[in-house]
This record gives structure tokens, C-alpha cells and sequence, in this order.
């Protein structure tokens, strides 16, 4: 008896779905045009990334564009789903319709999700080995990248081909020796130290990145590649870089006070500017 | 009619429980209802200390020589700015989004909507929330001390954040002191899970089987297994974070280390190894704060559609499973870190499984509005922001999930956009969700309803406007925990839209006000609620409002049925209790959790 009083004091209560249209009309308006902006700003590129400059940051950008067609559409039929749902099931006094589901439905959209992640996921993933697990040549270019409280410094193993001997305990920037080089080490002696990090267009390159003291990041936005700089660490980055031009590197990876103006310049340079480069500092070194 | 009678010993002990003095009753109280209180005011408290930090954020980041309040100096520099980050960070992560869904909301209805009068364990629930009260104060003090606040973000990577002062401001006493409070509120979390777990086994009341659980109870169960396993992770960690940093150890630091042209005496560690250690906390932690915000949704969804939750045993199943998968998909976070890059293939293939929980639970959403006939209450309407929220949340996590296209969003303000969506605001509309609809269980009295409409209007408006173009900054290389936001050149172009940003930030914090006043208005004069005021069917709407020390004065509820019988057809009325028998109010044929 007690139960029923209560349940009949509660139905009293209620005031059905007063306001309920402009609310709904409203909720289901404001969805689609929101989904509208959305679309329109992505389709038109409105705020784009710089073009990229390697073939394989064009395949990032590939398989970027097949997510976005992938969970664009999810994202437009989901909103408007729910804007058609706010719209057409308002309260107009109607009884709502019992049921408690459909396991057919139920195992129609596990598998449709499942299919279309996973196999976004493994193309995806193909070009994730292409980037990072593929060697991408036998004889790269190899530049050491090694990064600290706030500064980039970049070492070419000169004629020899083979960078000097490290030690943290000689690093002395104040010196001249911001990396520690061992004077000691003969494949020491031709090292090129510079600022930032020119490279030949067209052949591929492969950066030694370390760091001397907190975790920083190398990123250069039109390669589509970032990496940590881990101290303790070396770790290898590989691009083949097809079109000459000045761009920015910068680090993401939270480092300090300094961190947003800690940045350097990527240069891509013809074969010959290549040369004059090298020979240009190896004569200032 | 012939149910057992609820005889649990645990029962008559709690009733017997109440006290009277006002320390004992509202301060050091053990009654699960004032301790879910409790957490809920301290969230609130460090809510809004984080919307102020953000607001500096973002002011600072539009015009960056303004001078603003709090600052010391008056204009802010880049360590500020970066201890902002950090403060803001933490405090939402921990002390609103872990403690609101959780501490607060599922202290105070988890045991009533099982049919319990308390908590297994009141002592320890006690003993909780002032070890999370005592956290909170010793975070504040970072801001306090010598040196401020640390930098290193809430993710305290070492060795940034393991070698002391030499690394940069707030990195000594300030980052020594966000370590206490974490190990702290660590230990609170393990304690506080363990009260959870034992009460949803152990104190359901007769009838009330695992499948009947309302799916709030689902949640709220499930997230504290994660938080036992993932805080137990943390707290280990940051045991070792605090040995290198004050006892000279060297657990995340390698050989060689050259500060500031210092060398420094260290050997054997790992940078890395913290990384797996806070990742492997920190994933399942997004699912803590989402979680109940789930729950709280479905049951919202059901409750102002009139219809039973859409498929309800896919439901609690995708919860365990976004549970369980959540602990096997921390590698995403480190997709650039230099780890393996062939554990990047497998993390970025379970990360798009638990997509398919995701998207099956947001379906299910949807099939309960399908057919339905919807109330626009101000809960329904936070509960279908939370949807939509999550949707678009949700679908920019596919991008992340991908370490190919990771290389070109890790660490911009596409990340930001991503989890401050998915994480962020659908687990604070799952809050506020939860708040209007609970509200007069609470307190006993109704918000009002023109003042929550509009606060709902201008949050959701503005968090949209806040978090959309984040993503269009991100894809064109805006690198976020930058103090200046114009440090590479080719991010000057972008200032436009941090404008637009900033703008929608301060009206999205106006509107807050709207619900502060409604809140604490509506505290003291509004209108008298009545004990099920939106037709509800679990277990809280059965009994008082607010309910007494022992939740049913003394009237344990025996339950029939499942949690949502809405609209139940031959039913004499379009909701059916929990506790409402069969014989009196005859269910549709078949098992009350068939499809």
C-alpha cells in the first residue's frame, strides 16, 4: 500500500512535457548546424598543415584523410542521429514504445565498429612501419641531433664518417664543447657542430636524436614525424626530404620554463649547397 | 509477497549508528551520505580554483602582457604560466574528475541504490575522504612555497621533475609537495575502491542481482576495480619519483645527465620506465572519470525517455569491457616516446577496440531516445550534451590512436580538443547530469529548471566553441603548454582563433555562475521535493528526500525487478519500482533483462 501511495503522489506531480518543442527544436537545430560548421570548415581545408615533403608524410596524410572520411561520416550520422531522436521522440503526450533492445542490432553495429577500427587500424599501421620500422636505406645521411635547456645542437660526422667519443663530464658550453666531444678521440676531430640542421634534398637522411638533460621532442610539422629526445637514449629518425625550402623545428615535449621558444631550423638544400654547407663549417668549427 | 525479511547484520548496526553532535555528524561522520557531500563541496572547491587557472591560461595566451590577478608580478612569465598548466591539470584530473563521479556521487548513491544502509566499511569511508582532504591542502600549498608551483605538467615525466630545483622553478619544494598530495590521495583512492568493490558484492539487497544493478552501480563498481589496480600503480611510482628525488636513487634517471653544465651524479634508470608507470595509472584514470559518467547517462537517457535502457546487458558488459581493455592500451600515450615502435602496432590495435565499447554504448543511447518520449528536464538535457560530447570526443580518438598520425598531433592542441571532449566536459555534464537529477534526493529540494536551461545553453555552446577549433590549431602544428602561444613563427597565424577561444572560455565560465547561484538558491528556497519527483524506478527514489541516517528508515527494500521498467505495457503507470512485486504490478513475460 505504502508503494502504491508513493508511486500515485509521484504521477501527480509531473507536468508533461511543457516546453518541450522549443527545447527539442532548439537541442536538434543547434546539432545540425553544428555538424554544418564543422564539415564545411574540415572539407574546405580552412586551417590547413603546411604541405608535406616526404613521400611518406604524403602517406600520413593519406591515411589521415581516410580517418577523416571514415569518422566523418560517423560523426555526422551520430549528431544527426541524435538531433532526429531529440526532434521526433519529444513528449507529445504519446506512449513511449517498450523494448529492451535487439540482439541483432546489438551484434550488427559491434561488428560494423570492429571492422571499420580495425581495419583503419591496420592501414594505419602500415604506414606506421613504413615511417618507423621499415630501414629505409642502407647508406643514410647521418646527423646527430642532441637537445638541452632550450637549444638544438646538430653534429656531422665530417669526412670520416664517424662522430667522436662523448663525455658528459667534458660538456662545456661555455667552452665551446656544448656536446662533450672527448678531445682524446681521433673520429672526434673532424666533427661539425651547428645550430641548426641542414640536409641534401633527395637522399635519405637518418638523425641520432639524444638528449642531455630533461625529455624534449624534435618536430618538423611538414615531415609529420615527431620523437621524443630521451636522455640515456639514442634514437633514430628516418626521412628522404624531396622538396628544398627553410622549415621549423620545434619541441613538444614539455621541458621546462623555455619550452615554447626552444626551436631550430631544418634546411633543405641542393647537392651542391650541401657541399658548400659542410665545407663552410668546417672551416669555422 | 513472501521475500525473505532483510535481516543483514550489517543493518541494524549503521541505524544504530546516527549521531547527533554536530562534529560527529556533519565533519568526522561515517554516514556515507555526508562523506559523498563531502567529496562533492571539495570538488566544487577545486572546480572552480581550476577554472580560474584556466581562464588565466587562456588570457595570458591572447594577451600576453596584460597584468592579471593572482599573479605575483602582475604579468605572467613562463614558468607561471607552465605551473598553471600543471595546477590545472592535476586538480581537474584528481580532485574533481576522480572525486565527484566517484567519491562524491557514488559514495552517497551506491549503497542506497543497492538496498544498503551504508558503506561496508564507514570508518574507512571517513578516513577517505580527509586523507583526500588532506591531498587537496597540501597540493594548494605548492602554490605557496618558494619557487611556486612545479612545471612538468601533470604528468611529472622525470627527469624533468626528479631533479630538484636545478631543472627549473617549482621543481623543488612545489613538485616535492604535488608528490604528498598524489601519494596521498593515492592511498585515499585505494582505500576509498576498496570500500566499493566490498559493498556492491557484499551488501546488495535480496533480489537486487548482478543484473538488476541500476547501471550507475555497474560503473561505479567497475571504476573502482580500475582504481585499485591503476592507483596502486601510481602510488608505487611515485614512491620511486620521490626516492630520486630526495634520496638519491635512481630509478628514472640514466648516466650522464648534464643540467645546466651540471653534471649530474646519477646511474642505471630509466626516463621511460616512469612514463609506463603513469601511463599504466593514467589510461584506465580516463576511464575512472568517464565511467560514471556513463552510468549516470544511461540512467538519465531511460529515465526522461520512459523507456528501459537499450540493451542494458550489452551495456553493463561494455563496461567491463572498456574496464579491461582500458588497462591494455597505455602505449598510446607513448606512441613518440621512443619506446619499441613495434609495441606501437599493438597498442594502436587494442586502442581501436575499445573504440567498439565506445560506439556500442552510444548506440544503445540512442536506442533508448529511439521510440521514446522525451522529457527535457535540465538532466536529460546535460545527458544528451554528454552524448554528443562524447561522440565527437570519441571519433577524434580514432585519429590519436594511430601512431602514423600520432607523428603529426602528439603534444598539439588536437590532443587538448581530444580529451578535454571525451574526459573533460562529458565527464563534467555526466557531473552536472547527475547533480540536477539527484539534487533533490539530496537535499530534499528541486533546482530550478529555467535556471538550469540556462546554464546548459551556454555551457554546451561555448564548450563547443572552446574545443572545436583546438582541433583546427592542432592539424596546423599548434604545440600545446607553450607560454606563448606565437614562439614558432608560423603559429602567429593562428592568434585568431585563441581569441575566439579565450572569448568562449570566459562566457563558458560566466555561465557557471548561472549554476552556482541555482545551486546554492535552490539549497535553502527550493520548492519541496517529493521523494521520486521524476518518476524514477531504482531504489533512491523509494525513500525519503533526503533520505534518513539509514537510508530506508528501517524498511530494507526487497527488489523484484530489474532497474528500468519504464513504460512497462499492461502496467497500470509508465514506471515500476524496483521494490514494486509482481504480483501487484505484472511484468512483460519473459526474464526481466531479455533482449
Amino acid at each position: 500500500m505504502r508503494i502504491e501511495r508513493q508511486a500515485a503522489r509521484a504521477t501527480r506531480f509531473r507536468s508533461p512535457g511543457r516546453g518541450s518543442v522549443v527545447t527539442a527544436v532548439s537541442l536538434a537545430l543547434f546539432l545540425i548546424l553544428f555538424v554544418a560548421a564543422t564539415v564545411y570548415i574540415f572539407a574546405e581545408h580552412l586551417f590547413p598543415a603546411p604541405p608535406p615533403i616526404t613521400s611518406a608524410a604524403l602517406m600520413v596524410d593519406h591515411q589521415y584523410n581516410l580517418t577523416l572520411y571514415a569518422a566523418g561520416a560517423a560523426f555526422v550520422l551520430a549528431q544527426l542521429g541524435l538531433a532526429y531522436m531529440i526532434f521526433r521522440y519529444r513528449d507529445r503526450g504519446q506512449r513511449a514504445h517498450f523494448t529492451r533492445g535487439h540482439t541483432w542490432m546489438e551484434i550488427a553495429w559491434t561488428v560494423i565498429t570492429l571492422a571499420t577500427f580495425l581495419g583503419l587500424g591496420i592501414a594505419g599501421n602500415r604506414v606506421w612501419a613504413d615511417l618507423e620500422i621499415l630501414p629505409s636505406s642502407d647508406d643514410p645521411i647521418q646527423v646527430e641531433v642532441t637537445e638541452s635547456q632550450f637549444v638544438y645542437t646538430f653534429r656531422y660526422p665530417g669526412p670520416d664518417g664517424k662522430f667522436g667519443r662523448l663525455e658528459a663530464s667534458l660538456v662545456s658550453p661555455a667552452t665551446g664543447n656544448p656536446l662533450g666531444i672527448d678531445p682524446s678521440d681521433p673520429a672526434g676531430k673532424d666533427d661539425i657542430v651547428a645550430s641548426s640542421l641542414t640536409v641534401p634534398v633527395d637522399r635519405p637522411i637518418e638523425l641520432l636524436i639524444r638528449s642531455q638533460d630533461v625529455i624534449h621532442n624534435f618536430f618538423v610539422r611538414e615531415l609529420r614525424l615527431q620523437q621524443d629526445a630521451v636522455p640515456g637514449m639514442v634514437i633514430p629518425m628516418h626521412f628522404t626530404p624531396d622538396r628544398i625550402g627553410h622549415y621549423e623545428i620545434v619541441c613538444t615535449q614539455l621541458c621546462g620554463l623555455g619550452h615554447y621558444h626552444m626551436h631550430s631550423m631544418l634546411d633543405v638544400v641542393s647537392a651542391s649547397g650541401y657541399t658548400a654547407f659542410l665545407k663552410r663549417e668546417a672551416a669555422a668549427q | 509477497m513472501n521475500a525473505p525479511a532483510n535481516t543483514h547484520p550489517e543493518f541494524g548496526r549503521a541505524a544504530a549508528h546516527a549521531e547527533k553532535a554536530f562534529v560527529r555528524r556533519y565533519i568526522f561522520s561515517t554516514d556515507h551520505k555526508i562523506i559523498g557531500l563531502q567529496y562533492f563541496f571539495l570538488a566544487l572547491t577545486a572546480v572552480t580554483v581550476g577554472i580560474v587557472l584556466s581562464l588565466l591560461m587562456r588570457f595570458h595566451l591572447v594577451w600576453p602582457a596584460a597584468h592579471l590577478p593572482f599573479v605575483s608580478g602582475g604579468i605572467m612569465t613562463p614558468e607561471q604560466y607552465l605551473a598553471l598548466v600543471t595546477m590545472h591539470g592535476t586538480l581537474m584530473v584528481f580532485f574533481v574528475l576522480t572525486t565527484a563521479p566517484q567519491g562524491a556521487f557514488g559514495n552517497f548513491f551506491l549503497p542506497i541504490q543497492i538496498g544498503a544502509p551504508d558503506m561496508a566499511f564507514p570508518r574507512l569511508n571517513m578516513l577517505s575522504f580527509w586523507l583526500t582532504f588532506s591531498a587537496f591542502l597540501c597540493m594548494m600549498a605548492a602554490f605557496l612555497v618558494r619557487g611556486g608551483a612545479p612545471i612538468s605538467g601533470w604528468t611529472a615525466y622525470p627527469p624533468l621533475s626528479a631533479l630538484g630545483d636545478v631543472t627549473g622553478p617549482g621543481e623543488g619544494t612545489g613538485q616535492t609537495l604535488w608528490l604528498v598530495s598524489i601519494l596521498i590521495f593515492c592511498l585515499a583512492s585505494l582505500l576509498g575502491s576498496i570500500n566499493f568493490i566490498s559493498t556492491t558484492i557484499d551488501m546488495r539487497a535480496p533480489g537486487m542481482t548482478l543484473m538488476r544493478m541500476p547501471l550507475t552501480v555497474w560503473a561505479w563498481f567497475v571504476t573502482a576495480i580500475l582504481s585499485l589496480l591503476a592507483f596502486s600503480v601510481l602510488l608505487a611510482g611515485g614512491i620511486l619519483l620521490f626516492l630520486d628525488r630526495s634520496a638519491g636513487t635512481s630509478f628514472f634517471l640514466p648516466a650522464g645527465l648534464v643540467v645546466n653544465s651540471e653534471l649530474q651524479m646519477r646511474n642505471g634508470g630509466s626516463p621511460l620506465l616512469w612514463q609506463h608507470l603513469f601511463w599504466f595509472f593514467g589510461h584506465p584514470e580516463v576511464y575512472i572519470a568517464i565511467l560514471p559518467g556513463m552510468g549516470v547517462t544511461s540512467q538519465i537517457i531511460a529515465n526522461f525517455s520512459r523507456k528501459p535502457v537499450f540493451g542494458y546487458r550489452v551495456m553493463a558488459i561494455a563496461i567491463c569491457a572498456i574496464g579491461f581493455l582500458g588497462f591494455l592500451i597505455w602505449g598510446h600515450h607513448m606512441f613518440v616516446s621512443g619506446m619499441n615502435p613495434y609495441s606501437g602496432l599493438a597498442f594502436s590495435m587494442l586502442t581501436l577496440a575499445i573504440a567498439v565499447p565506445s560506439a556500442v554504448k552510444t548506440f544503445n543511447w540512442l536506442g533508448t531516445l529511439w521510440g521514446g518520449k522525451i522529457q527535457f528536464h535540465v538532466p536529460m538535457l546535460f545527458a544528451l550534451g554528454f552524448v554528443s560530447f562524447f561522440i565527437t570526443g570519441g571519433l577524434s580518438g580514432i585519429f590519436l590512436a594511430q601512431p602514423a598520425l600520432d607523428t603529426m598531433l602528439h603534444a598539439t592542441y588536437y590532443v587538448v580538443a581530444h580529451f578535454h571532449l571525451v574526459m573533460g566536459v562529458a565527464a563534467i555534464f555526466g557531473i552536472f547530469g547527475a547533480t540536477y537529477y539527484w539534487f533533490p534526493k539530496m537535499f530534499g529540494r528541486m533546482m530550478n529548471e529555467t535556471l538550469g536551461k540556462i546554464h546548459f545553453w551556454l555551457t554546451f555552446g561555448a564548450v563547443y566553441c572552446i574545443f572545436m577549433p583546438m582541433h583546427f590549431i592542432g592539424i596546423a602544428g599548434g604545440i600545446r603548454r607553450y607560454a606563448d602561444a606565437t614562439g614558432p613563427a608560423y603559429l602567429a597565424g593562428l592568434q585568431p582563433l585563441h581569441l575566439f577561444i579565450t572569448i568562449a572560455a570566459f562566457i563558458a565560465a560566466t555561465a557557471q555562475l548561472v549554476f552556482f547561484y541555482n545551486f546554492f538558491r535552490s539549497l535553502r528556497a527550493g520548492a519541496r521535493a517529493s521523494n521520486n519527483p521524476w518518476n524514477a524506478t531504482t531504489l533512491e527514489w523509494t525513500t525519503s528526500s533526503p533520505p534518513l541516517h539509514d537510508n530506508f528508515d528501517g524498511r530494507y527494500p526487497n527488489v523484484y525487478r530489474g532497474p528500468y521498467d519504464y513504460s512497462v505495457p499492461g502496467a497500470s503507470q509508465d514506471f515500476l519500482m524496483q521494490n514494486m512485486p509482481d504480483e501487484q504490478y505484472p511484468a512483460p513475460k519473459g526474464p526481466s533483462d531479455a533482449h
